[in-house]
């Protein structure tokens, strides 16, 4: 390290990881809140991810365009939401198991047309930077801040209040915690449904193309390990709260951090366990919320995954 | 709950009552064989039309999955090989879902497996060749069983979502694995690719007489038929899939819920766990990251396109073995990338989910 902050480092380097790895757990998890909200889970989100990041890069390499790769990757999960809320909204199927064929089929796919893509390298994404005062390179780069992450935030806000004051949120809110009532009302449920899952892909997506368009800035078949099961898991632990999600969100970024941080002063011993530490925080998050007596506070009372 | 195990495939516990017509019978055989069929070809058609639009003639991808995978003695061989880790596999995601869980973490318990497998090995080098393969088995379904019964006892008794744990416990494992692998139980000889101490070339299991075929698909065929046997005909069997049917009337009846959700998890574990062990004692020798090859994933296809019956799960495994060796053919002739096998994998998966909304309608009975 160049400046002398030593130890100091690594905390700030954690909360500057915090800053930068959460964007695509926190994009993950609001899509995942916005599906689950309608009562149905994606559990699809990681091929997502995967495939919003190909379709990001590959599209930022030919339009010279990172912000229309952002859009594609979007598009590209909303794609993916709207097979997945198809398959399900047929008589009998399992959501679960359709999110466990997304996840492969959305990796399998994107690792295959991804594969012109390992080489070349495409406009990346630019940060804002808010450390610019500062001598120190390493808070110059812990306060390097990404404009998606500030999307992020205001997705987080503007979806807290939409589910509270608006129609759209409302009726959400109502197919997933009772379809009954949703159809005594005269609202198609698969429709919403559609329309919840749809959306809440194109999120994932976006989260994906945050990943190869700035951090870690490329694309190749190790890109995700996870991160977009994390973030199903941790709308658990946000209680279907987009706020909460933001919160956690951070979190995890910041767990994600640690390894790297770590070994950025020189600590290398433990490097695979440093890097599971976000595997084994969302498992022992899960392990503190969840309860085998009770559904949990807040779930919406459709949802499979609670009961 | 009750729908749960009909959605997830696993055919319910209810024995139909005994004055159903032959139709309703053969209805249900029929149909338990006509529709996956039928998903598998829907699947290929959609691979067909995927390699048509990116400018790949589809029979000519035809013929060389049927070349690679099925058209001679050497492609057979070839196939069987890969098809048997899948069938240990699949057992890991088969038998949960008997009890009406979804676990999908079969690599995890795959890797454990190994390096519990690898390290065993090593250790009783020197013994009778039989004691230290008996001992490698041991280990490695034993690590692998008591990982997926992690996850079982979390649902049981914690309420964590299995699907979800399962797989986080997946990237635990590789985690501890490749820290092991390249930390403390790194032989200092392997240079270029961190590996374990070799358990020894005598101590290999080696090919069954005639083929060149190792063991391990012997091991998978009688792992399905016990497995089969036990989860069809035994009182615990039935027990389990009575909790995967209706958990509030086996609590009513007064099975031992918690036991039973987490033998069917331990044995499905075990499966896996073997499945390492023949990757080290019949093909790589050693532990090493070459095992991390996705094997646990493929047999939750195979499970699922099995509906989790045990001894579906062989023909299966087979044909995606079969499919995967062809992936190779695929990239030499055709310059198409190593992931298409994984496309054609993922469309499959995809078909075969939704033809289960297929089931029940030729039955003469309503669901």
């Amino acid at each position: 390290m160049d400046s002398g902050l030593g130890w100091l480092g690594v905390p700030l380097a954690v909360v500057g990881g915090a800053l930068r790895v959460s964007t695509p757990f926190l994009f993950v998890s609001l899509g995942e809140c916005l599906t689950e909200k309608s009562g149905r889970i994606n559990l699809g989100l990681e091929g997502v991810l995967v495939m919003g990041a190909m379709t990001g890069y590959a599209v930022s390499y030919y339009t010279g365009s990172p912000w229309l790769g952002v859009l594609g990757a979007g598009f590209a999960g909303l794609l993916l939401g709207v097979l997945h809320a198809l398959i399900c909204n047929l008589p009998r199927v399992n959501d679960i198991a359709v999110g466990i064929g997304l996840m492969l089929f959305g990796t399998g796919l994107a690792f295959f047309l991804g594969k012109p893509f390992v080489q070349p390298s495409a406009p990346l994404l630019h940060a804002i930077e808010f450390g610019a005062w500062s001598d120190s390179t390493q808070i110059r780069s812990a306060l390097r801040v990404n404009p998606l992450f500030i999307g992020g935030i205001l997705l987080a806000l503007s979806m807290h209040w939409a589910f509270r004051n608006t129609r759209w949120g409302m009726v959400v809110r109502m197919v997933g915690d009772s379809a009954d009532a949703a159809r005594a009302m005269g609202y198609s449920v698969n429709r919403v449904r559609l329309m919840a899952t749809a959306c809440g892909s194109f999120f994932a997506g976006v989260g994906g193309a945050f990943l190869s368009l700035y951090y870690p800035g490329s694309w190749n078949e190790g890109l995700s390990s996870g991160q977009g099961l994390m973030a199903v898991a941790l709308v658990i632990f946000a209680r279907w709260r987009p706020i909460a999600c933001f919160w956690a969100a951070l979190l995890f970024g910041g767990a994600a951090a640690l390894g790297p941080a770590l070994q950025s002063v020189g600590v290398t011993g433990g490097y695979y366990l440093f890097n599971a530490a976000p595997y084994v925080l969302t498992l022992a998050i899960m392990i503190a919320t969840c309860s085998p007596h009770r559904t949990l506070a807040g779930a919406p009372g459709e949802l499979s995954v609670t009961k | 709950m009750s729908s749960a195990t009909a959605t997830l495939g696993v055919p319910a516990a209810d024995t139909p009552p005994s004055g159903e017509s032959l139709r309703e019978r053969f209805g249900g055989i029929v149909e338990s064989i006509a529709i996956p069929l039928g998903a598998l070809l829907v699947a290929m058609g959609l691979f067909g039309l995927f390699m048509f639009v990116i400018g790949k003639d589809p029979l000519q991808v035809y013929r060389l999955i049927y070349k690679g995978g099925f058209s001679s003695a050497f492609a057979w061989q070839n196939t069987l090989q890969r098809g048997a880790p899948l069938i240990l596999t699949a057992l890991c995601v088969a038998l949960p879902a008997q009890a009406g869980l979804i676990i999908i973490g079969g690599e995890g318990a795959l890797v454990l497996g190994a390096l519990a497998a690898a390290v065993t090995g090593h250790a009783l080098d020197g013994s009778a060749t039989l004691v230290v393969q008996i001992g490698m088995a041991l280990a490695g379904m034993v690590a692998g069983g008591l990982w997926i019964a992690l996850a079982g006892g979390l649902r049981q008794y914690r309420g964590v979502n299995e699907t979800i744990s399962s797989l986080l416990l997946t990237y635990i494992a590789i985690a501890v694995f490749n820290q092991l692998v390249e930390g403390p139980l790194r032989d200092p000889a392997s240079l270029n690719k961190p590996s374990t101490m070799p358990i020894g070339d005598a101590n290999m299991i080696g090919s069954i007489p005639g083929l060149d075929v190792h063991w391990g698909l012997v091991y998978g065929i009688v792992f399905c038929v016990l497995s089969y046997g036990l989860v069809r005909f035994t009182t615990p069997g039935f027990a389990v899939r009575v909790v995967g049917g209706n958990v509030r009337a086996a609590r009513l009846v007064g099975l031992p819920v918690g036991a039973l959700v987490l033998g069917a998890c331990f044995l499905g574990g075990a499966a896996a766990g073997l499945a390492g062990m023949v990757e080290v004692a019949a093909v790589h020798g050693t532990a090493n990251a070459s095992l991390i090859a996705g094997y646990g994933y493929a047999g939750i296809l195979v499970a699922f396109i099995a509906r989790h019956n045990a001894l579906a799960i062989v023909p299966v495994a087979i044909l995606l073995g079969g499919i995967n060796a062809s992936g190779g053919m695929l990239q030499r002739h055709l310059d198409l990338p190593d992931a298409t096998v994984l496309v054609l994998q993922g469309i499959a998966f995809m078909t075969i989910l939704a033809s289960e909304t297929l089931y029940g309608r030729w039955q003469g009975r309503g669901h």
